[in-house]
């Protein structure tokens, strides 16, 4: 048994750390809520795929790096810390597969193609100004995955909480091709709700380092406030909730990787906890910054709104119980949530 | 990432399974922390020690199986997936037992470490006085140097002792020098309750069951060999058994998934009456316990490869107490009025409740993750 990241996996994580903090600070998050198409927000994608990453998953032989989700979680929970404006776990995880059977694992690998996802069919899609191709259908790891093609389509943009969610209705897309092997469609699912899981865990701790950094410094009645108990215990609480769903996001990797039997059910919990965890950690960090957080001008709001919006997407926290439950074979009323 | 046994790990679990399969009382034993209780359980961990798994992680030299931590944990998961009965020589094993191979002389770790395994020698833990619980360095009970006796007197008062009426030894914690700081003056030591100047008295606990007991000292003579680490170094000794208390030693998560599966069988056997809510939250419960698994993994690996957990066992403790209660209130939540029967959801619950509150409140265990893993400012 060994239950870490190896030096490869740190490393590649500490490139891609340095490439967000160097070229990803929130003035790009903010610049993408504006406009999501801007040239230096796609810019950013070809940094990315500069160092290999577009083509993680995908086979050496098509250009990828041929490696597996060990890798992918560390890279997407720095995506996620990040708060990346661009729909990388879409292109880079959960289309990975499906490019491979119809032949875009080259463009994709090479970095030329970005993809965004409508899994219930006609459900505004996230990052769609960004990508180039739309995959359709596939919700819960079922049914088929319709593969359409962006240019001349129609993108009618929906407002959301988080601004930079960049949600479109899309009409007139262009059919491509269609998916329906049952293992690739499951995998694409699969991969979509660890990688959320990953980011959520990116974001919470991003939102906690604000938080901490910031109680250090704020001063009320003569002391710093995260001198007091009442701020010191939620802090703590929402570490807890991240540090418990870390390893469970780390673990629902090394079963996908690894095409563990009940790969789905930890990719379940990974996501459900990793959901709760953000959603606490939001929570704790808008209350104990103050007033503050509750402006647009200071970067918190950015990386809650994300989380929220991700904590919602790849089926809920309540969602991934009802699977679960399911699994364990705990009888239902049959009305369980559909999204 | 590898999650998977070894040959030889699945050789020991294999080994373990069909000793617990076939040695395990069928009939649940009484509760050990009643005096009657207490003997049935003796008689089981002396079963265990003779069979070698009363300490698998110990040196054969003292009973064990120079296990691995790996191995060690293998054992707890089917110990407890076997529903094996509760360990009343746990303070010692747990508690004692790391201190005495950390800080015990050679000496020390010869006499007392085969009569623990063995359930000769029963350890409680006597840290906890009557002005002196979360504020543990405020202890009072004193030590005086008997130098002609060649030890020490102590005199004083410990209380909420886990079954102090049914054990045979007391470590604990005493005030060597009163004009030092409030850390500094504290001696770990070693006592045998039939010393004279020693009375116990046992009373009862939450659930009716007399777990706890008092423990009053008069001028009790200890040896020099009683003090373990150095004179007025009890802190940092103490210290390093809380470690083990709040961390993986005491909770591990076999504990927790047996607990977790059960609830899940719970939900299944009464799907009459679950409602979707209580549902949701079994799920919930099953997660969490598969998380602190997951998390365990994690800090294994960390302790193999030699990084301390250091502060970071607040984090189990804080996570496996409340844990423990929210997977019982699930279950009485399920059971309805049949939950208020005595049984064993009931009587977990209430055994869940002490749970935030021994090995250092939580209260205490978040200002520790605040200010040593956080790093937020003390005041």
């Amino acid at each position: 048994m060994r239950f870490a990241p190896t030096t490869e996996q740190l490393d590649l994580r500490d490139v891609v750390r340095a490439l967000w903090e160097d070229r990803c600070p929130p003035a790009v998050i903010r610049a993408a809520a504006t406009d999501p198409a801007d040239p230096s927000i796609l810019a950013l994608y070809r940094d990315f795929a500069e160092l290999g990453a577009a083509g993680l998953l995908i086979d050496e032989r098509a250009g990828g790096l041929g490696l597996d989700e060990n890798y992918l979680v560390p890279v997407l929970i720095e995506v996620g810390r990040a708060g990346v404006p661009l729909p990388i776990t879409e292109t880079i995880a959960v289309a990975a597969g499906i490019a491979g059977a119809v032949g875009l694992d080259a463009d994709l690998a090479a970095g030329n193609l970005r993809v965004a996802c409508d899994l219930q069919v006609s459900v505004p899609a996230a990052r769609a100004h960004s990508a180039d191709v739309l995959l359709a259908g596939g919700w819960g790891g079922r049914g088929e995955i319709t593969v359409l093609y962006l240019a001349g389509a129609q993108l009618e943009a929906v407002e959301a909480m988080d601004p930079a969610a960049d949600l479109c209705r899309i009409q007139g897309a262009a059919v491509l091709h269609r998916v329906a092997d049952p293992v690739l469609v499951e995998q694409a699912w699969n991969r979509g709700v660890l990688g959320a899981a990953a980011e959520l865990v990116g974001l919470s701790r991003r939102m906690l380092d604000l938080t901490v950094a910031y109680v250090a410094e704020r001063r009320q009645f003569g002391v710093p406030i995260g001198s007091f108990q009442a701020v010191k215990h939620q802090l703590a609480s929402a570490l807890i909730a991240v540090e418990f769903a870390a390893p469970t996001v780390a673990r629902a990797g090394a079963a996908l990787a690894a095409g563990d039997e009940d790969a789905g059910i930890h990719a379940c919990t990974a996501k459900a906890l990793a959901s709760d965890a953000a959603r606490q950690v939001a929570r704790a960090a808008i209350q104990c910054h103050g007033a503050i957080a509750y402006t647009t001008e200071y970067d918190l709001h950015l990386f809650a709104k994300r989380a929220w919006f991700l904590a919602a997407a790849w089926g809920s926290a309540a969602w991934h119980r009802d699977r679960i439950a399911g699994a364990l074979g705990l009888p239902s009323s049959g009305r369980g949530p559909t999204q | 990432m590898d999650v998977t046994d070894t040959e030889a790990e699945r050789g020991f679990r294999a080994e373990a399974r069909a000793w617990l399969t076939a040695n395990v009382p069928t009939d649940p034993l009484p509760s050990g922390d009643t005096a009657e209780g207490f003997r049935a359980h003796l008689d089981w961990e002396r079963r265990l020690f003779d069979a070698g798994w009363a300490v698998v992680s110990w040196p054969a030299a003292y009973g064990g199986r120079d296990a691995s931590l790996w191995e060690w944990l293998i054992f707890e998961e089917e110990y407890y997936r076997a529903g094996a009965p509760q360990r009343v020589t746990q303070n010692g094993i747990f508690l004692l037992a790391p201190t005495l191979f950390e800080f015990g002389t050679r000496e020390q770790q010869d006499t007392l470490l085969p009569r623990m395994a063995a359930g000769q020698d029963l350890w409680c833990q006597g840290w906890s006085e009557p002005g002196a619980g979360s504020d543990l360095a405020a202890i009072g009970s004193r030590a005086v140097r008997d130098e002609a006796a060649g030890g020490w007197r102590l005199t004083g008062q410990k209380t909420w002792t886990t079954r102090g009426a049914f054990c045979t030894h007391l470590f604990g914690l005493f005030r060597t020098d009163p004009a030092a700081g409030r850390h500094r003056g504290l001696t770990y030591f070693l006592l045998d309750l039939d010393s004279p100047g020693v009375t116990v008295r046992g009373f009862d606990r939450f659930d009716g069951d007399e777990g706890f007991a008092e423990v009053f000292l008069t001028d009790v003579f200890v040896p020099d060999s009683g003090v373990l680490g150095g004179v007025n170094e009890g802190w940092s000794v103490a210290m390093a058994t809380t470690g083990s208390e709040r961390g993986l030693t005491l909770r591990s998560p076999g504990r927790f998934l047996s607990a977790a599966d059960r609830l899940v069988a719970l939900g299944r056997e009464h799907g009459g009456r679950l409602t979707d809510v209580v549902r949701d939250r079994i799920a919930g419960e099953w997660m969490k316990a598969q998380a602190y698994q997951n998390f365990t993994l994690a800090q294994v690996t960390d302790i193999v490869e030699k990084r301390s957990p250091g502060a970071r066992s607040s984090l189990n403790k804080v996570f496996w107490s409340e844990l423990d209660i929210s997977l019982h209130e699930t279950a009485l939540e399920l059971l309805g009025p049949a939950g208020q029967w005595e049984g064993p959801w009931s009587r977990g619950f209430q055994f869940s409740l002490a749970g935030p509150i021994y090995a250092g409140t939580n209260e205490i265990q978040r200002n520790i993750i605040a200010e040593r893993v956080l790093g937020l400012p003390r005041r």
